[in-house]
């Protein structure tokens, strides 16, 4: 929904309708006239407010320019702090900071990024941290904006992000402009989202400003990380900055992250290199290239099969299949596994859910997560209490270095042998989970809706040779995943409407790098925010995406399939509010529109990869481009 | 907001295995027409795949199992499967649907697939 940030006539101008409104009725004879008198809503001024409008100012108020206003301080304090970009959708409350970004800051570093919507801003930044590694800065408006923004601040949240989100507002009852600008006004404007933040501040002078800034920027990014807000007042961006004023920016030290106690580390070492059937879940343990360097380093030391996270799919210690191998573990290394619970029981969703351990009785679990450093109570993003062995409360890159030199020191001949042994059985196993994984994919092949599996395979032969990003979606098994910038993860808290503005945020991040960013795009998800593809093009952010069109919110349709066999009075509305058909959404005219290249819908699977091919092209002289697919619902 | 709980655990006992001949025995004759109308109005294509090829929940065919361990697995699922009691698919309908099944071809050869082949 559109939000107003203004009235649809601000008082001056209002005051220039009523004036002409006032000549329109003298006269009658002007329909543009006519037009503007029937258009105020509040009733027309008086005499004297008309005439207080349009006499000279007082000499107290001669001073009409000011040459260096606080928010370029601000602007200095963003650059210090190296942002590349700032997302924004225009609002009142940041006008000063907007207009010192463009003018004073030149529009560089950061250069700000048009967004049709707050929780695109968001969740662009998300996806630019993913694989920037490092927050993207945000401007968002007061209340209104804010709330734009506060579901992509959750997911961000959820998903351990760095953000750091500016947010105008106008503290002052007296600074502020009678109307909307009391609606875009809060007493505490970060309250709302301060449930699903990190840390938030209302700085009351530029000194606090900059202090502020820094602090939000480090506390962002010491792991778990997450997204900030820092309120920047209206009164302290537009007021001058006074000649004696001496301001200055912090140093911005950043925190290394929380590395494992070396008693805890040694302990879980112990017990990994004495397990006959070790599994690493490796979720959200590897963040950068070192990290990803480090759990194949640690993975070979022990010859330990991997399952989920980053880690290279053609490895053959990567392990699918995931749940059999945990049945059988005698230890489990679960490194910052956010739902270590769910990974280890299983649910039932029937009218009586069941629970199951998955695991043996006697299994050994270790836990290594900067979750248990941090952890806020309203939200239950933290999921079930998890019963572990030996929980290590810090990050898991970090302690990764001293956790192999631990084990290795344990290592014997003896276990090496028993390692090697492992190490044989599983290369085998991955093997036959490739084999499997292609055989299946030959299923429906030539279907029509266009498998999800054909889909993925007709787009790994266009970008296998390339250097590709695949910033929303999942990558296939058979793909080869190989670096830590391939993949991407999803919205954190499963929020849709996410994967349509990250990917565009990630693309940014890689542009400069060259990479040939893809977007496996949903049709829901892009519904919430296809303005997304607007920015792409405006900015030229190079970005392919390839649609995955279930022409439904399918997990939903499920749901209520689900609900309906359960209470058997009709099995066949479950489509009722929960596709998207009658019409069918056009997607490539929809992008278009927006100035993006655009083709499909695709329904013979025979025209996929050349309409893939074709939209490569394009992307990789600097373009967006959408595909359209029509899909199996899975 | 959305959870993501239906796993591929759904209807986990089909097609995993060749099937027995599926004509004869205890399996009643159906009408593969109105099965394949069923599987999409019924909700079975959800998970299934519009081809039964699989997606959410697991493959049914080709080769799909056993008539009498379709029939009692539809009915009284062990996994995530929501249950299809008589109440709302009658047995004519399961045979139907078992009847549709037993027309899903075969898929192309691996080997005939380039895109599978690197």
């Amino acid at each position: 929904m559109a939000k107003t940030k203004r009235g649809p006539v601000d008082r001056r101008g209002f005051l220039k309708g009523a004036a002409a409104g006032t000549a329109a009725l003298v006269t009658g004879t002007s329909a543009k006239a006519q037009e503007v008198e029937t258009r105020p809503s509040a009733p027309l001024p008086s005499a004297r407010a008309l005439a207080a409008e349009t006499a000279p100012v007082s000499a107290a108020v001669e001073v009409l320019t000011a040459d260096r206003p606080g928010s370029d301080f601000m602007v200095d304090v963003l650059k210090y702090l190296g942002f590349e970009y700032i997302c924004a959708n225009p609002g009142s409350s940041f006008r000063a900071l907007h207009e010192s970004i463009v003018n004073y800051g030149g529009n560089k570093s950061p250069e700000l990024i048009t967004c049709c919507h707050e929780e695109q801003s968001v969740a662009m930044a998300d996806g630019y941290a993913k694989m920037e590694g490092k927050p993207l800065a945000v401007m968002a408006h007061s209340t209104v904006g804010l709330q734009h923004a506060a579901m992509a601040i959750y997911n961000a949240y959820a998903g351990r992000g760095p953000v750091f989100l500016i947010l105008g507002n106008t503290i002052d009852v007296a600074a502020r402009r009678p109307g909307v600008e009391w609606y875009h006004s809060a007493q505490d404007a970060a309250a709302m989202v301060r449930d699903y933040s990190k840390w938030d501040d209302l700085p009351i002078s530029l000194t606090h400003f900059g202090e502020s800034a820094v602090r939000a920027y480090k506390i962002s990014m010491t792991p778990p990380m997450g997204p900030v807000v820092l309120v920047a007042d209206s009164d302290l961006q537009e007021t001058p900055i006074s000649p004696d004023q001496r301001l200055r920016i912090p140093k911005l030290t950043l925190a290394s992250p929380p590395a494992g106690d070396s008693a805890a580390v040694a302990a879980a070492a112990k017990m990994l290199v004495a397990a006959q059937n070790l599994v690493v879940l490796a979720d959200r343990a590897v963040r950068t290239a070192e990290g990803l360097r480090l759990l194949v380093e640690l993975a070979e030391t022990l010859q330990a099969p991997v399952v989920g996270g980053k880690f290279p799919t053609r490895h053959p210690l990567s392990q699918a299949g995931g749940r059999g191998l945990i049945a059988n573990a005698d230890v489990i290394l679960a490194l910052e596994v956010p739902d270590l619970w769910g990974a280890i029981h299983s649910v039932i969703d029937q009218l009586h859910r069941t629970t199951s351990t998955v695991t043996k009785p006697d299994a050994k679990i270790v836990s290594v997560s900067a979750e248990d450093l941090y952890l806020k109570s309203n939200y239950q993003d933290f999921q079930r209490y998890p019963e572990v062995d030996i929980a290590i409360a810090a990050d898991a890159e970090a302690t990764l270095p001293y956790l192999i030199e631990a084990c290795k020191r344990l290592i014997t001949d003896d276990r090496k042998r028993v390692f090697e042994e492992r190490g044989k059985k599983l290369a085998e196993a991955h093997r036959q989970g490739v084999e499997r994984a292609r055989a299946e994919a030959a299923y429906g092949w030539n279907s029509s809706p266009i498998s999800t599996s054909r889909l993925s395979a007709e787009l790994w032969e266009v970008i296998k040779d390339k250097d590709w990003s695949l910033v929303n979606g999942g990558a296939s098994r058979l793909w080869d995943v190989d670096k830590v910038y391939r993949t991407a993860s999803g919205g954190g808290a499963a929020g849709v409407g996410y994967g349509a503005p990250a990917s565009v945020g990630a693309a940014l991040a890689n542009r400069k790098y060259g990479r040939l960013s893809v977007s496996i795009q949903n049709d829901g998800d892009l519904m919430y925010g296809p303005g997304s593809f607007w920015t792409a093009a405006h900015h030229r952010i190079p970005l392919l995406a390839v649609m995955h069109n279930n022409r439904a919110y399918h997990q939903e349709v499920m749901h209520i399939q689900r609900m309906a066999n359960r209470h058997q009075r009709g099995i066949t509305n479950a489509g009722i509010g929960t596709t998207i058909t009658d019409p069918n959404i056009d997607y490539a005219a929809l992008v278009r529109a927006m100035g993006v290249h655009g083709e499909g819908p695709i329904t013979d699977p025979k025209d996929l990869g050349p309409a893939i091919r074709r939209a490569a092209d394009l992307v990789l002289k600097g373009e967006p481009a959408l595909v359209d697919v029509v899909t199996q619902p899975r | 907001m959305r959870l993501f709980l239906l796993a591929a655990v759904a209807f986990s006992m089909a097609a995993q295995t060749p099937a027995p001949a599926s004509k004869g025995g205890g399996t009643p004759s159906g009408n593969a027409q109105n099965g394949k109308r069923i599987f999409e109005s019924y909700g079975c294509y959800q998970c299934h795949g519009h081809d039964a090829h699989g997606g959410a929940g697991a493959r049914l065919a080709p080769n799909p199992i056993s008539f009498d361990r379709f029939s009692r697995y539809v009915r009284k699922p062990t996994g995530e499967m929501p249950p299809y009691t008589a109440k709302v698919v009658s047995d004519q309908e399961l045979a139907d649907i078992y009847a549709f099944l037993g027309t899903i071809p075969a898929p192309p050869p691996v080997k005939s697939i380039p895109e599978l082949n690197h």
